[in-house]
């Protein structure tokens, strides 16, 4: 913790930074989002077992980047969230300072994105035992079954849109949830309205995601959404062989052409 | 003052048999997993035992998120329109804290203000509300804050307190109440004793609401509000757990033969809120929405009706997830010089 405060008021002292997206402590015992923008603040960032919100989300939000160049302290899930924003444009190399974060808590110096993409290869990206669990638990249910779950959990949703907010990669300016002419999803927080919109956002975000669990974590009726958009990401790496935030080149698997497809529908 | 009666907990059974054969169903706090939420129950051993507070309210009893207002169908160059129906189940919620009891006069305020909405009054009518004192609170309750209180009577017809004993002190309010005693007059003794104060929950003082409202009144350009702010990733979670969020949208599902007009719960929280048709939006970043939010609770409603829009159940700031705490931020306003 002491090192990540130095080298927060380093960033901060030397001007390379003018914000750092950190940790503090909230409230419940709980860790969040704080933005520290004075060297002598820097003793509020924390670093613990807390500290799980996705952090990147803060990169695009108008009012933080109004404060200036950002700093972030970025563990595995920011990192390669950095790099997928990267690969789709929504970041370029040098808009925002990393402070990387190794899985226990040493810091890590990560230049650029190359460094990044370097760190991140030499870590491990599979999903946890419980993860894995929970999906397998789903996997094995019988369509009737998985579809029962399903609506049961959307039955619940109230359409607060926490996951959306809470997702670094819903940063489309208008989502498609609030195009009316024509209107592609229900607005009601009905069972229909519910089961498109959950659908349409766990697609959306095929191949995108990062598994940070931040849908999931914001959930205020917890639906567990992450585990959609695990299975996804789980059949465009075993489809594609392609696994997001791990470049900051653009290489998506669902959007990206390449001439010497071995499928050949697409020509 | 309140008729006090003692109602055994062995007692509870029997009360609720007494409702439904009445044909009232009963809703109260059901355990699953992490959450828990008001469902139907048909005896007491279905109700969660330990808690603080249901994860949502129990506004959707009279404010349903999403609702048919009306059906229409286009016949030839007429428009065919068919109002619905409102004949809501009667209906008691049980096990109701004090803080989400008092929510419902701050929307019966807003649904009678100069109009007295249906949909809502038809369900208020019909539902009765034994309400239960706190035991215990947590560092995110603050009803004391905002008039209320852990044995506070306002919005429940029989108030209970657990006492001891594991019994009830019983606190009949309204003729609501008196219906319901007497439903089954046996089950209610004669108190012991009238004291609850000592089986309630400590929830100390954290500001006074009046000197709130009077600092917003001169706040409006404050820059804490974007300080305060930083952090909320602006999503509907706080305004959809609360009790007393009242604002809502309207939306058409329709096709060429017609359509059903829905009334759905919205949120000051999204950008989409007060975005014109224009493209101009008035609360283009957050900061003025999270300020909306406080304004609105905080100083609209009482300067319009004299109720603060607020009842200090700490839902929204359990349940945000970036750790947004109202409690914290009114505070924090109150202590700005």
């Amino acid at each position: 913790m002491d090192a990540l405060r130095k080298k927060a008021r380093e960033l901060l002292e030397s001007g390379d930074s003018e914000v750092i997206i950190g940790y503090g402590e909230g409230s419940g015992n709980r860790a969040r989002a704080i933005f520290v923008q004075k060297p002598e603040e820097t003793e509020r960032l924390i670093l613990d077992d807390r500290c799980e919100q996705n952090l990147a989300v803060y990169l695009l939000k108008r009012e933080v980047k109004s404060l200036g160049k950002p700093a972030i302290v970025a563990r595995l899930p920011v990192l390669r969230t950095i790099l997928q924003l990267a690969a789709e444009n929504q970041l370029s190399d040098g808009d925002v300072a990393v402070i990387g974060i190794s899985p226990d808590g040493e810091l890590v110096d990560l230049p650029d994105f190359k460094a990044i993409e370097e760190y991140v290869d030499s870590l491990p990206l599979e999903l946890s035992p419980e993860e894995q669990e929970q999906l397998e638990k789903i996997k094995n249910m019988s369509i009737e079954d998985r579809w029962r779950f399903w609506t049961d959990e959307f039955s619940r949703c109230l359409k607060c849109y926490a996951c959306r907010a809470s997702c670094p990669f819903c940063y489309c300016s208008t989502c498609v949830v609030e195009r009316n002419i024509p209107q592609w999803i229900p607005v009601a927080p009905h069972g229909q309205g519910n089961l498109e919109w959950h659908v349409v956002r766990a697609m959306h975000l095929a191949g995108r995601c990062v598994n940070c669990g931040d849908c999931a974590r914001a959930c205020p009726v917890d639906i567990p959404l992450n585990l959609l958009t695990q299975k996804l990401d789980e059949e465009v790496f075993s489809n594609f062989g392609l696994k997001a935030g791990t470049t900051s080149e653009l290489n998506y698997a669902l959007s990206t052409f390449k001439p010497d497809d071995q499928e050949n529908f697409i020509r | 003052m309140a008729e006090k009666k003692l109602l055994k907990k062995e007692s509870l059974g029997q009360l609720f048999e007494k409702l439904k054969s009445d044909g009232r169903r009963i809703l109260a706090p059901r355990k699953k997993e992490n959450q828990i939420a008001f469902e139907e129950v048909s005896s007491p051993e279905e109700i969660a035992k330990e808690y603080i507070q249901t994860t949502t309210s129990a506004k959707f009893t009279v404010f349903p998120p999403c609702e048919e207002l009306l059906r229409y169908r286009f016949e030839d160059k007429e428009v065919q329109i068919e109002d619905r129906k409102l004949d809501p189940p009667p209906t008691v919620i049980f096990g109701l804290r004090p803080c989400d009891a008092a929510g419902f006069s701050v929307l019966d305020a807003v649904f009678s203000w100069d109009y007295q909405d249906a949909f809502f009054q038809s369900r208020l009518e019909k539902t009765s509300v034994i309400g239960m004192s706190c035991n215990e609170a947590d560092e995110y309750c603050f009803c004391t804050s905002v008039g209320g209180g852990p044995g506070n009577t306002k919005g429940s017809d029989i108030l209970l307190t657990r006492l001891g004993s594991g019994d009830y002190l019983a606190e009949i309010i309204t003729d609501k109440g008196e219906e319901i005693v007497s439903l089954a007059p046996d089950l209610f003794g004669p108190a012991p004793s009238d004291q609850k104060d000592e089986f309630l929950a400590e929830v100390p003082v954290r500001f006074e609401h009046k000197e709130l409202t009077t600092k917003l009144g001169a706040f409006f350009d404050n820059d804490l509000w974007v300080e305060q702010s930083l952090r909320c990733v602006g999503c509907g979670a706080c305004a959809f757990v609360c009790p007393v969020c009242v604002c809502f949208d309207i939306q058409d599902e329709a096709d060429k033969n017609g359509g059903t007009r829905l009334r759905c719960w919205d949120s000051c929280g999204f950008s989409l809120f007060t975005l014109h048709t224009s493209g101009h939006n008035p609360r283009e970043v957050q900061s003025q929405r999270w300020r909306q939010r406080v304004m609105h609770k905080f100083s609209y409603l009482p300067d319009r009706f004299e109720i603060v829009g607020c009842v200090g159940c700490g839902r929204c700031a359990r349940s945000c997830p970036a750790d947004m705490n109202l409690v914290e931020h009114l505070k924090e306003i109150v202590e700005t010089k």
